[in-house]
């Protein structure tokens, strides 16, 4: 690297370095977790702008249709167009509405979607913040995503809105509880609430992954996720039969996109959180296969073998495709039906599970193996 | 035991997965979208578009105001006036089809006996300010006379059905 570059180039970048160095440490840390902030904030975004064209290309095709190809190469501009469409467009703010609220609302629901990255991690050493707690937190801060969706449509001072937002709250409050009993059996199996260790946990090909002795938790938490998300077929929050759009009624222009990232930022989250939970996040499913352990080290292609970023990616894009996959599929449940389903049969099923769990600890088997010895 | 089976059937989401395997298998068939202004679909010789009047190969209008059309006209959209001309031929003086009365139900073209009323396959037209809609007897000669060959072959293609 050092031959391809002229040396003032290279001198430039000791002096830079030299500097750097030679400032407090903290500034130095806070400066790297910056970067660090803005690179997986960007790729949040811009993973958001593509999956809504994928989706609508999924989602074409299912129904025999093309979708956008007008934008661009391949209608690949389409995100770009819309992003443009909706930033120029008028936010209208109702007269009857409580105007700091109806403001807050839409950055309320995208804060959590996007703050709840930070402990994501994103192959063996890259982590925003390596906490601890990370499962607790992530589970905080999805459940703080509801405020805003209850804020709008209490702030709108429209009787849909507040009924989309009453929706909202009640399916997020059921699948929530589903959610965490999930995530207990997780925990369990993990014997961890920090997120790359669970990742570590899984480490050694397809068969330790926690996908198959918590199959039913997988399930159950991969369709809460989809209820979390109002996302087909749980999206009685803004259906459109009875509320018109449900909480976001009212919104227009920027404060509708902010809704709409978060919404699609949630998605990335969720499909992002069951990959690391049950598919082994940035694990490779070659990693127990003794033949291909030498091709490890291979740069470009040593990730297919040894794990990283692209694994967990392809996992993500995975559960994207599923939702898009849902929501050409199934009809809208009917309220009642996604109450009985949350509470009289995802929570039980849980706890039924975590009881199956701890037999199979008992008997030290699956990720339970090799514990007690 | 059926109850079993259902409930086994129910828990392993066996219709869900039904669906989902449905809607998969229409992912890989070719889509059925025709890109409309760049792909058109085929479209019959017999196709009732936009009217026009027409002529005789020697130039001479066909229509001799016999106010057939006007008569069977069932949306009444067609209004005729008629008067001597200078060589003693009865002609039309007015000859307008209000295009937003219009059905497009070809009775005129089947009651004209000397075919000078056709309904042509231009389906493509619009109008920009009130009035427009009126289609006057020059503006159904001028359509006439732009695609008198296209209104020929057509009317020849369909000849060995009446």
């Amino acid at each position: 690297m050092a031959d391809l570059m002229p040396k003032f180039v290279l001198n430039w970048f000791d002096w830079g370095m030299g500097i750097f160095l030679s400032l407090p440490e903290w500034i130095q840390y806070l400066t790297i977790t910056t970067w660090k902030i803005l690179f997986v904030m960007i790729a949040v975004i811009l993973i958001v702008a593509f999956s809504t064209y994928f989706e609508r290309k999924v989602i074409g095709s299912m129904q025999a249709r093309i979708g956008p190809n007008r934008v661009g190469p391949l209608g690949l501009g389409q995100p770009f167009a819309d992003v443009i469409k909706l930033l120029i467009k008028e936010v209208v703010v109702p007269s009857q509405s409580n105007k700091f609220l109806f403001v807050i609302a839409p950055l309320l629901s995208l804060t959590p979607a996007l703050a709840a990255w930070a402990v994501i991690p994103l192959n063996d050493s890259f982590v925003i913040a390596d906490i601890n707690a990370g499962l607790l937190y992530v589970l905080a801060l999805t459940s703080v995503g509801v405020y805003g969706v209850i804020l709008a449509g209490w702030a709108t001072n429209s009787k849909y809105a507040l009924l989309g937002a009453m929706r909202s709250a009640a399916q997020i409050v059921a699948y929530e509880i589903a959610m965490g009993f999930a995530l207990v059996g997780v925990l369990m199996a993990g014997g961890s609430l920090n997120l790359g260790d669970l990742v570590m946990a899984q480490a050694g090909g397809v068969s330790h992954w926690f996908l198959w002795p918590l199959f039913p938790l997988f399930v159950i938490f991969w369709l809460s996720g989809v209820a979390e998300t109002n996302r087909a077929p749980f999206d009685v929050a803004e259906g459109e039969s009875e509320i018109v759009a449900g909480f976001h009624v009212e919104y227009s222009g920027v404060a509708f996109a902010i809704f709409f990232l978060a919404e699609y930022a949630n998605m990335v989250l969720v499909s992002s959180l069951t990959a690391i939970f049950f598919l082994g996040g940035w694990a490779s499913p070659f990693e127990g296969i003794a033949f291909l352990q030498q091709f490890g080290d291979v740069p470009m292609i040593g990730w297919v073998v040894s794990g990283g970023l692209p694994w967990l990616f392809i996992k993500m894009c995975m559960f994207m495709y599923i939702f898009f996959w849902f929501r050409a599929t199934f009809p809208r449940y009917r309220y009642d039906q996604i109450m009985r389903l949350g509470w009289k049969i995802f929570i039980p099923v849980t706890i039924i599970w975590i009881a199956v769990e701890g037999v199979m600890a008992w008997f030290q088997v699956g990720p339970w193996s090799g514990l007690g010895a | 035991m059926s109850r079993l089976v259902s409930l086994i059937k129910t828990f392993a989401l066996w219709e869900l997965l039904k669906g989902l395997a449905v809607t998969q298998r229409q992912f890989f068939k070719k889509s059925l979208t025709l890109e409309y202004p760049d792909e058109k679909t085929p479209q019959s010789h017999r196709f009732r578009g936009l009217h026009a009047l027409r002529r005789y190969p020697n130039g001479e209008e066909r229509c001799i105001a016999c106010k057939l059309c006007e008569a069977v006209c069932p949306a009444l959209a067609i209004t005729i006036e008629s008067d001597a001309r200078e060589d003693g031929t009865r002609r039309t003086t007015r000859y307008d089809i209000d295009l937003f009365k219009c059905i497009y139900c070809g009775f005129c073209e089947e009651a004209c006996p000397v075919d000078a009323i056709v309904e042509t396959r231009i389906h493509e037209y619009h109008m920009e300010n009130a009035g427009e809609n009126i289609m006057t007897k020059e503006k159904l000669l001028a359509v006439g006379d732009k695609y008198d060959a296209m209104i020929s072959a057509d009317k020849a293609a369909d000849a060995k059905y009446r």
